[in-house]
Formats: structure tokens, C-alpha cells, sequence
């Protein structure tokens, strides 16, 4: 293939700003994805240390938070009340946009699919860049409300209006509010542009030989975190705008004519604020299956290369993603049973909901088929990877619990809500992120990470994290509302402070394991130990590239494919593992019916076009010719 | 990015586009959805679109002739079709444009505006603005694109062997266009139910 070694010359003459800054190679934005991630991650894990402080001791002063805040935010070393709901609306938007939207699909999606599926980078590698420079653009636009005069948005990361829509409800609603909707905007337009350029590599750039029932498990998971991606994030910029123009001009979507202490009866009369429940949470509920696909296929693929057993039931863990990508547009209902929606609407999301257990369950059931009996090497991405498993049986049952619109209606808004969200999408996804880092550290940077660092850190995070989360629930059944500031003033509240010092000591906990990783994470990459070409003994391309990384990711062919990602101690074989690559000795080499792919005439055109949409979803399916 | 590395049928920018494509009709099916919840919702003012909608419709069904007229004569490389259907798809274009603002204009005639205070039956106008400012900035973005295929035909840069860009360009005018016809019928229509 000419071409593809004329590509690879092509790119030789790089400066630093073409390397490292405005960079169109995917594995680079990859990097600049993932450490804009863990900067977010840091700020919002800070946030929450901040009120957890908050919530244990409310009565003690910090000076530390008067020395970050300022005097205006923590007079005399304690949060302000207005500021503690500022730090809570901040850190979930930065924890579930930033870091588990952007940070773990942008990163791995940009690492891995273009070097899983065989091809030589992005469909667009263009628009890949500006995917990252809008992401970019949209954090310092989000963190820069935390320096105006009247504060960051602070109605929930939720937005609801009239707190949202109104900028004269509350300081919260003014100036942080309008730069929240701006940072989102910028933010959808980034996981578009992200989005788009994922589905098409996978469904139109795979090598030879790879067809769609031979991708790796994680490529089936970033791709449908995608294509759920293109198809809620725009439903919530309608949802954006219709609030921006309530905010900026007047209008009456969701403003209708409430009294307000600060402002008196307003102008506007008719509006809906339950249009914009429905409008978010139709973005909403897919955003938090967003969250966790991406880490069930990074789970998926470490637990079976580190169990050394192919994945149990392939085709099922695939049902089973379609499955969940499909049932999460139609629950979205189940946020909003308090709405005084009609019951029978409230039954159809409930029976909705409850099947997304269906699906969910197989997954967990493959994962400890997988484990079962495998010859399990307990690497640090290992050890993540089964966390990960954990917290999504702990995290899922409990959302049983408040699919119930019955049980909901009891529990909404308490800290039994917080307790499940927590664990189920963020612990297990944050968890899958890890596990991800730690096994792709290698291909990333060619060096590995400290094993023993790596154990510290998941034993000190997944004891915080359950320390942290699971009395929540307790405190949830018993009534304990969340977004309160403070509970010293209620005595039925009260009763739980002892449990909350406890929660808020873990959470510190939790972040002393963060610097752990993050001394482990930087040093490596300059003092690590180098990596050789697969140090993990698995299947699949990604481990076929020279470790040294090059743009166009193979210094000659693409590999072709011809088998499946998952063939670990196949006793068909001599060896342990079988890559992708390696056709079988003797066999004849083409598997499929062979044609000769027509070439194209001119760089803008491929081979001729005769598809039509149908043919072309039969061609995916189909095996690819060898 | 090489064409040679992948062997299939369609280009990746091609199916990048009906992705867009994709993204933009969930946009305004979540406005539209957005307008059936509310109008359920009572307190809401009917009223007959503007006769200037209709015109709008006729233009850019009649601008997706001419497009298919400009991505046929490219198929055929007659170079001198390809430029007068760019260009007359260019000016019908922008003639909806301006059919769009005689219809806000029409409306605002009968004192329906974008912003009716005290009026909260009247937010039917608001979304209807919104509907089609949203679907206009859509447009615009299919103008530019013409304009920049225009350019690339007048230097000869589009013809039978290199149709790329006049293909994206006819996908997503047409794509456009019917979107405003699912409009239009959907705003007409949605007062009788």
C-alpha cells in the first residue's frame, strides 16, 4: 500500500504547535483530552472536599477555605451558604460533563478506535482537533464563573428554572448562570463535532478483515456512547436556547407569573418549567449511560485479558449495549415522577426503567462468567476493572429502588438518590476511567506505571468510595434531604453528623489517593519503567504498533484482521493469546469471498458509489473481504 | 486522510454528514416535541401561519430542483449546469431567507411577537420564531456551503471525477429543505389536533 507509507512521510516535518498544541494526530488529542480530564477532576474533587468540610463540621472555621475562596465566599474560614450551592452545581457539572463525558469518551475514544478498528487516524482528524479546542474552550469559559462578582451558576447541575431562567432569583442566576449555558453550548458543539468523527471511523474505516462482529468490545461501547451523543446532546441546546432566550429577552418558555421575594410577580405568564425537565432530562438520562459505556467496554476488555479467558458471551455483552443505548431514551420520565405527572405515564416509565435492569444484569453476569475460573493477573487495571463491577451491582441495585415510582416519590431528592448516582455512574465510571489509564498508560506514553503506587490507590479510593457513599443510603431512607447546607438546625438531621464526619474523613481519604495517582500518573511518564510492545499479552491492534508512537499509527501495511479480540487460551493454540493479526498456520488466508476493491481516481473520490443506505448497513455486518 | 485504507462504499466525510444530519433533526424534534408538551399544556393562542411561509415552502422545494439540476450536471461533467444550478440554488436560498422575515414581519402585524409579556397564550408565536430562527441558521450554513462548492466549480474543481463536495453540499441542502417542509407542515397542521 503506497499510500499509506507516503501518508506516514508525510508528517515527518512537525513543529512544537503542530505536535503538541493544535494537533490533528488522534492519539495526541487523545492526551490533551485526558489531562484536561484529570485537571477537571481535580478541581471538582476539591469542590466537594470543600463542602463535604462543610457538611461535617459547619460550625468549625477553615482558614484554607477562606485562603481558596476568598473572604467574600468563606468569610471567617466558612462556606457561605449561596457558595456551598455554587460548589455543589459546579462540581456535578464538571464531574459528569468534564470528566466522565469528556475526559474518559474523549480520551479513549481518540486512543482507541481509530487504533482498534485498524486505520490510520479519524475520519476528520480536523474536526477531531476542534472537538478538543471547543471542549477547552468550553472548561475556561465554565471555570471562569467561579471569578465573577456574583458567583458560579448554583441552581443544581440540573438547571432548572425559574432559578436558571430568571437572572434576578438569586445571585447564582446571574452572570455564572448565562457563562454556565455559554460553557454547554460550547461543550455540545465539542461532543458533536467528537461524536460524529467516532461513528464514522468505526463504521466506514476499519481494516481488512474486521468486521463488526470482531470489534473489540470497547469500540461497540465508545461508538454508541456516540451515536447516543449525536442523538441527545441536541435536544438539550434546544432546551439551552429556549432558556437563553427566557434569560436574555424575555420570553415565556418556562418563565410563568410567579411572585419572587427579590423581584415580586413577574412579567411573564404561561411558561411551562416542567417543558424544560423534559427537554434536559431527554439529554439527561442517555448522558448518564454516556458516562457509563464507555467504562463497561473498558471493562470488558481488561477483565478478559487479565482473567486470560475470552469474554464470556460476546454477542450478549453486544445485545446488551444496543439494549441499554436503546432503553435510555425512553426513561427519562423516571427523574420526574414528583412532577405530578399522569400515573399512567409514570407506569410506562417504570416498566421502561426496570428493563434497563435486564440488560444490565447480563453484563454483570458475563463479567464474573469471565472472572470465573480464569487464570486472573491482578494488574492495577485489573483491579479497577472488577471495582468497576462492584460498584455497578452495589450502584444498580439500589436503582430498583427508585425506579419505583412509588418508592421515588419517598426517596427523591434525599441523600439516598446522591448515595446511588454516586456509586453507580460515578465510582464505576470513574473506576472504568482508571482502569483504562492504567492499562493504556503504555500505549499513551510508552512507559508503565508503578505497580505498587497503582495498588495503593485502588485500595484507599474503593475504601473512600463505599466509606463515602454507601451511609448515604441510611441517611436517604431516613429522610435526609440532599442540597441542604447544613443539618445542625434540625434534629432529625442531626442525628447523622457523627456519620457524616465519618463520610467527609473518607472523602479526604480519597483525595490523598488522588495524589497518589497523580505523583504516579506525571512521574511516569517522564521516570517510568519503558514499555514493551504488549505488556499485557492482549489481542488486539492497538498492541501491533511500534512503541515509539508515530503518526498513521503502523510504519508499513495496516494489519489485517482475522479473528475476533478475545482469544486467550484458546487450546487450539500453543500460545495463551492469539492477536487479531495473526492469521492461522496453514488456513487458507482468505476467509471471505474476495473482490477486488475498486480503487479510487482522484483523492476526493472513493470507489465508485452504488450504496444506498440499506446495502450499506448489510456491509456492515457483513464480513469484510481479505 | 487516504482513501486507499478503507474498502467500503461510503466516503467517511459522506456519512460524518448524515450523522449532522441526524444531530440536527433530534434538534428539532426536541422543539417540536418541546411544542406539542406545551400546547398540551393549555392557555395557548392558535393562530394561521403567514401566507409568506407558504412562498418559503415553494422556494426551497424549488431550490432542491435546482440543486438536483447542479449534482446531475456534475455527475454528467457539464461544468456550465453545475454553476447555474449552484448559483440559482444560491439565490432561491436566499430568497427563503428573506420569505422568512416577511413572515415574521406579517406576524408581528397581527401583534404576534417573539416576546409577549402578559400575553403567556402567545408563547405559540415565540416558539414559532424559534423554530424557524433555529431552522434559518441552518440555512445559512447551507448557503455558505453553496457559495464555497460555487467557488470550487468556478475553478473547475468539481466534476464527474471529483463530486465530493457537491454531493455533501446537495445532501445537505436537500436535507435542509425537507426539514422545512416537516416544519411547515407540522406548524400547519399541529392547530387541528
Amino acid at each position: 500500500m503506497s499510500t499509506a507509507t507516503a501518508h506516514t512521510d508525510h508528517h515527518h516535518k512537525e513543529s512544537f504547535i503542530s505536535k503538541y498544541v493544535f494537533s490533528m494526530d488522534h492519539k495526541m488529542i487523545s492526551k490533551q483530552f485526558l489531562i484536561t480530564g484529570i485537571v477537571m477532576g481535580v478541581i471538582g474533587m476539591g469542590m466537594s472536599i470543600a463542602f463535604r468540610l462543610q457538611l461535617a463540621y459547619p460550625d468549625t472555621s477553615f482558614p484554607i477555605l477562606e485562603w481558596l475562596f476568598g473572604s467574600k465566599w468563606a468569610p471567617d474560614g466558612r462556606l457561605d451558604a449561596g457558595y456551598y450551592m455554587a460548589l455543589v452545581t459546579m462540581h456535578g457539572t464538571i464531574m459528569v460533563f468534564y470528566v466522565l463525558t469528556a475526559g474518559l469518551s474523549g480520551t479513549f475514544a481518540n486512543l482507541l478506535l481509530p487504533l482498534q478498528v485498524g486505520a490510520r487516524d479519524m475520519a476528520s482528524p480536523f474536526m477531531n482537533m476542534l472537538s478538543y479546542w471547543f471542549f477547552f474552550a468550553s472548561s475556561i469559559v465554565l471555570l471562569s464563573s467561579l471569578f465573577v462578582e456574583t458567583g458560579p451558576a448554583s441552581g443544581g447541575w440540573t438547571i432548572y428554572p425559574p432559578l436558571s431562567a430568571l437572572p434576578k432569583a438569586m445571585p447564582g442566576s446571574g452572570m455564572g448562570m448565562t457563562l454556565w449555558l455559554v460553557a454547554i453550548i460550547l461543550f455540545i458543539a465539542s461532543s458533536l463535532l467528537g461524536g460524529i468523527n467516532y461513528v464514522s471511523t468505526v463504521l466506514n474505516m476499519r481494516t481488512k478483515g474486521m468486521s463488526m462482529t470482531r470489534l473489540p468490545l470497547t469500540v461497540w461501547a465508545l461508538m454508541l456512547t456516540a451515536i447516543l451523543g449525536i442523538l441527545s446532546f441536541p435536544v438539550l441546546l434546544g432546551g439551552g436556547l429556549l432558556l437563553l432566550f427566557d434569560r436574555g429577552f424575555g420570553t415565556s418558555f418556562y418563565l410563568s407569573d410567579i411572585y419572587l421575594g427579590s423581584a415580586g410577580a413577574l412579567e411573564h405568564t404561561g411558561g411551562s418549567p416542567v417543558l424544560f425537565q423534559h427537554l434536559f432530562w431527554f439529554l439527561g438520562h442517555p448522558e448518564v449511560y454516556i458516562i457509563i459505556l464507555p467504562a463497561l467496554g473498558i471493562t470488558s476488555e481488561i477483565i478478559s485479558i487479565n482473567s486470560r479467558k475470552p469474554i464470556f458471551g460476546y454477542t450478549a455483552m453486544v445485545i446488551s449495549l444496543l439494549g441499554i443505548a436503546f432503553l435510555s431514551f425512553i426513561v427519562w420520565g423516571h427523574h420526574m415522577f414528583i412532577t405530578g405527572m399522569n400515573p399512567l405515564l409514570g407506569a410506562v416509565f417504570l416498566v421502561t426503567t426496570l428493563i434497563i435492569a435486564v440488560p444490565s444484569a447480563v453484563k454483570t453476569f458475563n463479567y464474573l462468567a469471565t472472572l470465573w475460573r480464569g487464570n486472573i493477573r491482578f494488574t492495577n487495571a485489573m483491579m479497577f476493572a472488577i471495582g468497576l463491577v462492584s460498584f455497578f451491582i452495589s450502584g444498580g441495585l439500589t436503582g430498583i429502588f427508585l425506579g419505583n415510582a412509588t418508592l421515588d416519590i419517598q426517596l427523591h431528592d434525599t441523600y439516598f438518590v446522591v448515595g446511588h448516582f454516586h456509586i453507580v455512574m460515578g465510582c464505576a465510571a470513574i473506576f472504568g476511567m482508571m482502569a483504562g489509564i492504567y492499562h493504556w498508560f503504555p500505549k499513551m506514553f510508552g512507559r508503565m506505571l508503578n505497580k505498587p503506587l497503582g495498588y495503593i490507590h485502588f485500595w484507599l479510593t474503593f475504601i473512600s468510595a463505599y466509606v463515602v457513599f454507601f451511609p448515604m443510603h441510611f441517611m436517604g431512607l431516613a429522610g435526609v434531604p440532599r442540597r441542604y447546607y447544613a443539618f445542625t438546625l434540625l434534629p432529625e438531621y442531626g442525628v447523622w453528623m457523627d456519620v457524616n464526619v465519618v463520610m467527609t474523613l473518607a472523602a479526604i481519604l480519597g483525595g490523598i489517593a488522588q495524589i497518589v495517582f497523580l505523583y504516579n500518573f506525571f512521574s511516569s511518564i517522564f521516570i517510568g519503567k519503558k514499555a514493551t510492545q504488549n505488556p499485557w499479552d492482549a489481542n488486539t491492534l492497538e498492541w501491533t504498533t511500534p512503541v515509539e508512537r508515530i503518526h498513521g499509527n503502523w510504519p508499513g501495511e495496516i494489519p489485517t484482521v482475522y479473528r475476533w479480540a478475545y482469544d486467550y487460551s484458546n487450546p487450539a493454540y500453543d500460545v495463551d493469546f492469539m492477536p487479531q493479526n495473526i492469521p492461522d498456520e496453514g488456513a487458507d488466508v482468505e476467509l471471505f469471498e474476495t473482490t477486488t476493491p475498486t480503487e479510487p481516481e482522484t483523492k476526493d473520490e472513493p470507489a465508485k458509489e452504488t450504496a444506498n443506505f440499506f446495502t450499506l448497513i448489510k456491509n456492515w455486518f457483513k464480513p469484510r473481504t481479505v | 486522510m487516504e482513501d486507499a485504507d478503507y474498502k467500503n462504499k461510503v466516503h467517511p466525510k459522506k456519512f460524518s454528514l448524515w450523522l449532522l444530519c441526524l444531530g440536527i433533526l433530534m434538534l428539532f424534534a426536541g422543539l417540536t416535541s418541546a411544542y406539542i408538551v406545551r400546547r398540551g399544556d393549555g392557555n395557548w393562542f392558535d393562530f394561521e401561519l403567514p401566507n409568506a411561509f407558504l412562498y418559503s415552502t415553494i422556494i426551497v422545494l424549488l431550490s432542491s430542483v435546482t440543486m438536483y439540476f447542479a449534482h446531475r450536471s456534475a455527475k454528467r461533467d457539464e461544468l456550465k449546469g453545475i454553476k447555474i444550478g449552484l448559483a440559482l440554488t444560491l439565490f432561491l436560498g436566499t430568497s427563503f431567507i428573506f420569505s422568512q422575515y416577511l413572515g415574521w414581519k406579517e406576524m408581528q402585524d397581527a401583534g404576534l411577537y417573539f416576546v409577549n409579556p402578559k400575553e403567556g397564550d402567545k408563547v405559540s408565536a415565540s416558539f414559532l420564531i424559534v423554530i424557524a430562527i433555529v431552522h434559518v441558521a441552518h440555512i445559512i450554513a447551507g448557503l455558505i456551503f453553496l457559495f464555497v462548492t460555487l467557488i470550487k466549480a468556478l475553478n473547475h474543481k468539481v466534476h464527474k471525477k471529483n463530486t465530493l463536495s457537491i454531493d455533501m453540499c446537495n445532501t445537505y441542502w436537500h436535507f435542509v429543505g425537507l426539514l422545512w417542509v416537516y416544519l411547515y407542515l407540522f406548524l400547519y397542521f399541529a392547530p387541528d389536533f
